[in-house]
C-alpha cells in the first residue's frame, strides 16, 4: 500500500509515518511528546512534502527519541548537538527538509549556544522544541526552562533561577518564524508545522507538554489529564504578541500563538550572494543554488 | 592569495605544513570543512575557506569545536567528504564526536596540530602530548586510525591517505600534526590529479527494503547511503542492531563493539605504516614520530660517527601501533630509545611490545621547542652500553 493510500485509512492515518516495528515507545502514560509526534505526522500528510527528502535530527532525552520512531531518514545525535549536525546536513544537501526535534534541556541548556547561532545565521531548519520544564530522561532535574518555585530533584526546595522565555530568545537571535503552543492545541501545532515546512529559514515552534511522571507529580499538579485542563483553562491565544511578554510561571497563564513570521535570506542564500559578488563566475556553488 | 579553481594544484610548491594539509584534503576530494579558530591550526581552514568556493564545496566557521566536530558528521551523511581542524583545547572539546563518528561509522578526518599543553599551554609552540588522547580520548571502547606526518610533503600525501582510510574502514581518522610541522615551509610536490588514488565511499547497491545500514559486509564493514535517497535509515549513537535501531542489551553491545574493534584490529597489518633508517644492523632503535623524528636523525648520525649502531623506527601510522614490527626488533636490539615531545606516551606502547626483551629508554620533552640532538645521543649511548 502506498503511503498516500495508507494515510487515507481512517483507523490510524499516522501509522505509515511511524516505525511500527519499534513500538511500544519509551514515553510514559500522559506524556505530551507522543501528541506532538501525532501532530507532526498529520502535518507531513497535509504538507505533501516528498518524504524521502525529510530528515529528522534529534539530540538526547525523551524528545530526542522522536527521530527513532519516525519512518524517515533520522539521526539521533549527541546531547545538545542536533542543531550543528543538522546544519552540516542541510548545507551539504540543500534539497533536504531538515527538522530538528528535541527537548528544552537538549536544545536550550547544553545546546543553547548552537541554538542562538543557527538562528542568527538563519540556517534553514525547522526546530521543534517540546518543553516539559524538566529533564525527563535522567529523572526530573531542574533546567533552564523550569519555572521559579517548581520542585525538581536538583532543586528540592524549589527552583530559584529565572527561566528562559524561549520565543523571545528565538526571535532576538534571529528566527524568522516563532510560535508557541501546548500539547492541548493539537490543530494549532499541526498548522504551525505545516507553515514551517513551507517556509525557508530558522523556524522555531515551542510546544509546552506535560511530564506527568516527573514534573506534574513532584509538583502535585495532577496527571496528564489535569494538565490538559490547565492548558485549556490558562492558555490564551495572542497571535502577534510581543515575545518579550511571554514569560512563564508555575501554573500561571500561558500565552500561545504565532508571534513571528518574517522573511530574511537564509544562510545558504547570503553565502551564495556574497561569494557570487566576490568571485563572479568563478564561484563553483554547491548543492544547487 | 591567488584563487585557483582546481582541487589538485599539480606542480612543485613551497608550502608550510598547514597549507599542504589543506591541499591534501582538497586533492582527496574534501568538499566540506567546519572549524573554529585556534592556533596553530587556523591556516588550514583559512586556506580552505579561500580555495573551496571556486573548487566546489563549502567551509563553515562554527560557534565552537563541539559544533564543528558534529557539523562535519551531518555533512558526511549528506554525502560530503568532510573534515575539521583544531589544536589541543579544541581537540579536547571534539572527543565526544570522535566517539559518535566511531559508533555511527561515519567517514571523516580530524586534524590536530599539536601544541604544548595541558590546558591553554603554549598556543604558538609545539607539543606531542595528544597522542594517547587521539587513541583513547572519547569514552567507551573503540579502535582508531591516526597518522603522523613529519614534513609538509607528508602533510599533503598523508592527508589523502587519511581520507582514503576513513572511507575504506568507515571510521574517523586522526591527523596528528605538531606546530613545527604545521609551520615549517618546504618543497611540496603535488602529483597529477589522475595519479591520486581515491577510495570511494562504500555506497550500497541494494534497494531500500533489502538494505540494512549496519549489516557488516565480509570485511566487517557495512555499506553506506546518504540521507534523502529513500532508504529511511536510522542512525544513533546508542548501541544498535544491524538495522540501526537501539538495542539495549549486553549481547547487542558485545556484537557491535566487538565488530567496531575487530574491523580495524583485523586489518591492522594493512593499515600500519612506518619508515626505518639504518635498522638492519642496529643495536639501538630510536622510535620517534612527527618533528621529533627529524631531530632524532641528527642524533643518529652523531651516534654512527661514534661507532654506535643506531637506527630509526618512525611510525607514520601511529594508531594502530606497529606492534608486530616492534616485537621483531625487540628480539635483536639491545634497547629502544623513545623520543617524544611529552613525558611518556608512545613509550608505553614500545614497552608493551618489547615485553622486557629489550629496554625502552624515554627521552621526554615538555614541548615549546624541539629536543637537542645531544639529549637523544646521550640516551643512545646509554642504550648501547
Amino acid at each position: 500500500m502506498s503511503e498516500a493510500a495508507a494515510a487515507k485509512q481512517p483507523i490510524n492515518p499516522v501509522e505509515p509515518f511511524l516505525r511500527a516495528d519499534r513500538m511500544p515507545h519509551i514515553w510514559c502514560p500522559g506524556c505530551g511528546i507522543g501528541t506532538t509526534v501525532n501532530c507532526f505526522a498529520r502535518a507531513l500528510v497535509e504538507s505533501k512534502l516528498p518524504l524521502d527528502k525529510v530528515v529528522v535530527v534529534s539530540g538526547i532525552g525523551c524528545t530526542g527519541r522522536v527521530a527513532g520512531y519516525m519512518r524517515l531518514d533520522s539521526f539521533h545525535t549527541t546531547h545538545g548537538r542536533a542543531i550543528p549536525f543538522a546544519t552540516g546536513l542541510k548545507l551539504a544537501d540543500p534539497n533536504l527538509t531538515v527538522v530538528v526535534y528535541s527537548g528544552d534541556g537538549d536544545l536550550i541548556a547544553i545546546g543553547g549556544n548552537h541554538f542562538i547561532h543557527a538562528a542568527r545565521r538563519n540556517v534553514d531548519l525547522k526546530v521543534i522544541c517540546v518543553n516539559n520544564f524538566i529533564y525527563g530522561m535522567t529523572g526530573g532535574q531542574v533546567g533552564p526552562t523550569t519555572p521559579v518555585g517548581a520542585l525538581a530533584t536538583t532543586s528540592p526546595y524549589g527552583c530559584f533561577e529565572r527561566p528562559f522565555n524561549l520565543p523571545y530568545l528565538a526571535e532576538s537571535s534571529g528566527a524568522v518564524y516563532v510560535a508557541r503552543w501546548t500539547a492541548f492545541h493539537v490543530r494549532h501545532v499541526a498548522r504551525s508545522m505545516v507553515e514551517v515546512f513551507n517556509k525557508k529559514g530558522f523556524c522555531f515552534i515551542e510546544i509546552i507538554a506535560p511530564c506527568p511522571t516527573l514534573y506534574q507529580r513532584r509538583n502535585r499538579l495532577g496527571d496528564g489529564l489535569d494538565t490538559m485542563r490547565y492548558y485549556k483553562q490558562k492558555s490564551v491565544i495572542k497571535n502577534g504578541a510581543s515575545t518579550k511578554d511571554l514569560e512563564l510561571s508555575l501554573q500561571g497563564e500561558i500565552i500561545v500563538g504565532k508571534f513571528v513570521d518574517v522573511e530574511r535570506p537564509t544562510l545558504k542564500q547570503t553565502m551564495d550572494l556574497q561569494l557570487q559578488q566576490a568571485l563572479g563566475s568563478r564561484y563553483a556553488g554547491w548543492g544547487g543554488r | 592569495m591567488k584563487v585557483e579553481a582546481k582541487a589538485v594544484l599539480t606542480g612543485t610548491h613551497f608550502l608550510d605544513g598547514d597549507q599542504a594539509c589543506c591541499e591534501g584534503a582538497l586533492a582527496a576530494g574534501a568538499n566540506f570543512a567546519a572549524g573554529y579558530p585556534i592556533t596553530p591550526s587556523t591556516e588550514i581552514v583559512e586556506r580552505f575557506a579561500s580555495r573551496i568556493p571556486t573548487v566546489g564545496g563549502l567551509f563553515l566557521q562554527m560557534e565552537d569545536e563541539l559544533a564543528s566536530s558534529i557539523a562535519i558528521l551531518g555533512a558526511a551523511w549528506a554525502g560530503a567528504k568532510a573534515f575539521t581542524v583544531t589544536s589541543g583545547p579544541g581537540f579536547s572539546l571534539m572527543m565526544e564526536h570522535i566517539g559518535y563518528a566511531a559508533m555511527t561509522e561515519t567517514p571523516c578526518v580530524f586534524v590536530d596540530v599539536q601544541r604544548g599543553g595541558p590546558s591553554t599551554g603554549l598556543p604558538t609552540l609545539p607539543g606531542q602530548g595528544d597522542m594517547m588522547q587521539a587513541r583513547w580520548g572519547s569514552h567507551g571502547d573503540y579502535e582508531i586510525i591516526a597518522l603522523c606526518p613529519n614534513s609538509p610533503q607528508e602533510c599533503f600525501d598523508l592527508m589523502i591517505d587519511a581520507f582514503n582510510l576513513s572511507e575504506q574502514y568507515r571510521t574517523p581518522v586522526m591527523f596528528m600534526m605538531d606546530e613545527c610541522v604545521g609551520h615549517m615551509t618546504e618543497k611540496v610536490v603535488i602529483p597529477a590529479a589522475d595519479d591520486i588514488k581515491i577510495f570511494p565511499r562504500r555506497y550500497t547497491s541494494l534497494p531500500p527494503g533489502e538494505y540494512q545500514p549496519f549489516r557488516p559486509g565480509p570485511d566487517a564493514i557495512p555499506e553506506m547511503v546518504k540521507a534523502g535517497e529513500g532508504y529511511r535509515i536510522h542512525v544513533t549513537g546508542l548501541t544498535h542492531d544491524e538495522q540501526g535501531y537501539p538495542a539495549m542489551d549486553w549481547r547487542s553491545q558485545g556484537k557491535l563493539v566487538k565488530r567496531l574493534v575487530e574491523k580495524l584490529r583485523r586489518n591492522a597489518g594493512n593499515i600500519v605504516r612506518y619508515e626505518e633508517r639504518n635498522a638492519e644492523d642496529a643495536e639501538v632503535i630510536v622510535v620517534a614520530y612527527g618533528i621529533t623524528s627529524r631531530v632524532a636523525l641528527r642524533a643518529l648520525q652523531m651516534a654512527r660517527e661514534e661507532g654506535i649502531k643506531a637506527g630509526l623506527h618512525r611510525p607514520i601510522v601511529v594508531w594502530p601501533f606497529p606492534e608486530q614490527r616492534i616485537r621483531e626488533l625487540a628480539e635483536r636490539v639491545k634497547a629502544f630509545v623513545v623520543v617524544e615531545m611529552n613525558y611518556g606516551q608512545m613509550v608505553y606502547e614500545v614497552e608493551r611490545c618489547a615485553a622486557e626483551r629489550a629496554r625502552a629508554l624515554l627521552v621526554p620533552h615538555g614541548g615549546g621547542t624541539v629536543h637537542e640532538p645531544e639529549e637523544i645521543l646521550e640516551a643512545i649511548r646509554e642504550a648501547a652500553r
